[in-house]
């Protein structure tokens, strides 16, 4: 098996069976009106070129410089984002939860595959794969050992079901050493791994 | 649903593996399902609840057989017909005309409010709480025990958590209950977040000093002196 299959297990469609059911959707939702044109491309192309980890990572790097923005960005998530022009479907709802020497939070939606859209984009294939969705709950010191993060037995280790319709994200540790570092030097460290708690940010 | 999207705790998936920088999407009709879902919800016609139940509904060798945006061309074929906004026979006309002539144009449909709506409520979202008259139920550090029910429709409260000791850690806003959402009644209730030490979900298996918060309906738990 290869990796990638690892990741989405089997099709059950071909590539062009997928692309003609698509297609035949498409095409009666515009006849009946319920679609539009463009509707479909300006939808997904925000995805695709605004909205993507790149604003969660300076919502971050802004939390590390500025102590009573990040107070108010654990006490409520949401709002705090909106102060930075930050809005956006699956996102109004958003819980950040911090990583410190003490505890590590991790995010995962067993159902399904929620995820804070509005600051990291849409879910990456390994958030939404059966693997991490199965094990995560069971096994997490596991998991994350076998992704490289090695999480010692002193910390506690908190994992994060969504479940509803809140949103959450990890504000990871600053890494050491960073003091000369401005917000946007500070950003290019913080990965997507490291707001779901898979990885930890280092310079 | 005991479905095939309830996986919280199951062997055997392997590794989980990451790649570096995967596209957005992987396929064109990738972008164009996602799209159509978000735009057939904006129009009103499904809510997010139903297209769950929807992907919750496949057999669960279906479910694990397909990829994620192969659930969604299934799911919303099925939902489109249930709600009568198309065929089956519509659906399966339209696919032989393309199949026999793939680069054949859509119909158009010009309407560039709808874009611009659609652009505005995905950029901009909007609260989907509810107001609830009477106080919650629970507060922060109440013992409450998770209902143990298996109910055969949509639920957001998945096996592994059901029929268990937990811990109020947070307390939010009111959102509709996804239970009854699926079955048109808007029932508003508050949500907690749910704190379940490992060794009581996982007993013996449990990994050290591991936790998981779920967040739960409020008429997913009972009061824990109750249950004890």
């Amino acid at each position: 098996m290869s990796e990638v299959e690892h990741v989405q297990p089997g099709h059950l469609l071909s590539e062009r069976e997928a692309t003609l059911r698509t297609r035949a959707l498409e095409s009666l939702l515009l006849e009946k009106g319920v679609l539009a044109d463009g509707a479909v491309d300006a939808v997904a192309g925000i995805y695709e070129n605004d909205v993507g980890p790149l604003i969660g990572a300076r919502v971050i790097a802004h939390a590390w410089v500025d102590p009573a923005f990040k107070a108010r960005l654990l006490a409520d998530g949401g709002r705090a984002v909106k102060e930075l022009g930050i809005t956006g479907i699956e996102g109004d709802h958003l819980v950040v939860l911090e990583n410190t020497r003490d505890v590590h939070n991790v995010v995962v939606c067993t159902l399904c595959s929620c995820y804070p859209w509005a600051l990291l984009g849409l879910p990456p294939r390994w958030y939404k794969s059966y693997a991490y969705r199965s094990r995560v709950v069971i096994e997490p010191r596991t998991v994350l050992r076998e992704l490289g993060l090695d999480v010692p037995e002193s910390v506690e280790i908190r994992v994060w079901d969504s479940s509803s319709d809140m949103r959450y994200m990890v504000l990871p540790e600053r890494p050491a050493r960073t003091e000369a570092l401005g917000e946007a030097e500070l950003a290019e460290l913080v990965t997507r791994e490291a707001m779901i708690g898979i990885a930890t940010v280092s310079t | 649903m005991n479905g095939g999207q309830d996986m919280g705790g199951t062997h055997g998936f392997g590794p989980v593996v990451v790649e570096k920088d995967e596209a957005v999407f992987q396929a064109d009709w990738e972008r164009r399902i996602f799209g159509t879902q978000i735009c057939t919800r904006l129009r009103g016609i499904d809510t997010l609840d139903e297209v769950r139940e929807g992907l919750e509904s496949m057999s669960p060798a279906q479910y694990l057989s397909a990829s994620y945006y192969e659930k969604w061309i299934l799911a919303l074929e099925r939902l489109l017909v249930e709600k009568q906004v198309l065929t089956e026979d519509e659906l399966l006309a339209r696919y032989s005309e393309f199949a026999a002539n793939p680069s054949a144009d859509l119909p158009s449909h010009p309407e560039p409010s709808f874009v611009e709506f659609a652009d505005r409520v995905v950029r901009t979202g909007g609260s989907a709480s509810r107001e609830v008259v009477k106080p919650p139920s629970f507060r922060a550090g109440d013992i409450v025990i998770t209902r143990n029910v298996h109910p055969c429709r949509h639920t957001r409260m998945p096996r592994y958590v059901r029929g268990r000791r937990g811990v109020i850690e947070r307390v939010y806003d009111a959102f509709l209950l996804p239970d009854l959402n699926v079955t048109g009644v808007e029932q508003p209730e508050y949500v907690y977040a749910v704190a379940l030490e490992g060794r009581e979900l996982w007993g013996e298996s449990a990994e050290a000093r591991s936790r998981v918060y779920i967040d739960l309906w409020e008429s997913y738990l009972l009061p824990g002196e109750e249950a004890a």
